[in-house]
């Protein structure tokens, strides 16, 4: 079953409550998404990035993983 | 230690540059890893491929081991450097250049030039 944006943005929304989240995309299986957080601030992209898997909750896992790719971009806020 | 734990920390021991991907070096089998692999390739690097379809418990076992859910993975010197999002962008950026000198790992600067030239 494919994610749709929305879907994924509340997901991420739970664990980033303050972001700035911007989900692109609509076949719900190639998917991008902007993650603006303050809690990102010193930490290195590949920490970046597994928080925000982390707040995907295994929708990424496996063969059968919701989500095929999820093109990401992370950073602190300006 | 599980088999496939003990033979990912072989393999990235063994070769400076080892790319996780779909398919091989010369022939990806998914857009991503393409993409990566055609980086490194342009760039004359030498690297080790290994095919995580031709062996389900080190395309399992890979995800586990680094802590990152996606294929392809880029390790450098037995450390993970990232998927296809943040080799894209440390290209862009020259960071990728960085990695590589400071590890002594060969690359051609001139063809890392081209694909900033091409992308800026």
């Amino acid at each position: 079953m494919p994610m749709q944006a929305q879907e994924i943005e509340d997901l991420l929304r739970q664990t980033f409550p303050d972001a700035e989240i911007r989900v692109e995309g609509d076949d719900g299986v190639h998917m991008s998404a902007l993650v603006v957080d303050e809690s990102f601030r010193g930490k290195n992209r590949v920490q970046q990035q597994r928080a925000v898997y982390a707040a995907l909750k295994g929708k990424m896992d496996g063969a059968q993983g919701e989500l095929h790719a999820l093109a990401l971009t992370t950073r602190a806020p300006e | 230690m599980t088999d496939a734990t003990s033979q990912i920390k072989e393999t990235i021991s063994a070769s400076d540059v080892v790319l996780f991907m779909k398919g091989t070096k010369e022939m990806p089998q998914c857009g991503f890893s393409s993409r990566v692999a055609g980086v490194l390739n342009y760039m004359g690097v030498p690297y080790s491929d290994v095919n995580v379809l031709a062996d389900e418990t080190i395309r399992q076992g890979i995800k586990d081991f680094s802590d990152w859910p996606t294929i392809p993975q880029l390790y450098v010197k037995g450390e993970f450097v990232g998927g296809c999002d943040i080799i894209t962008e440390m290209t862009l950026s020259g960071e990728l250049d960085t990695l590589f000198e400071e590890n002594g790992v060969t690359f051609d600067k001139d063809a890392a030039d081209k694909i900033r030239e091409a992308n800026g």
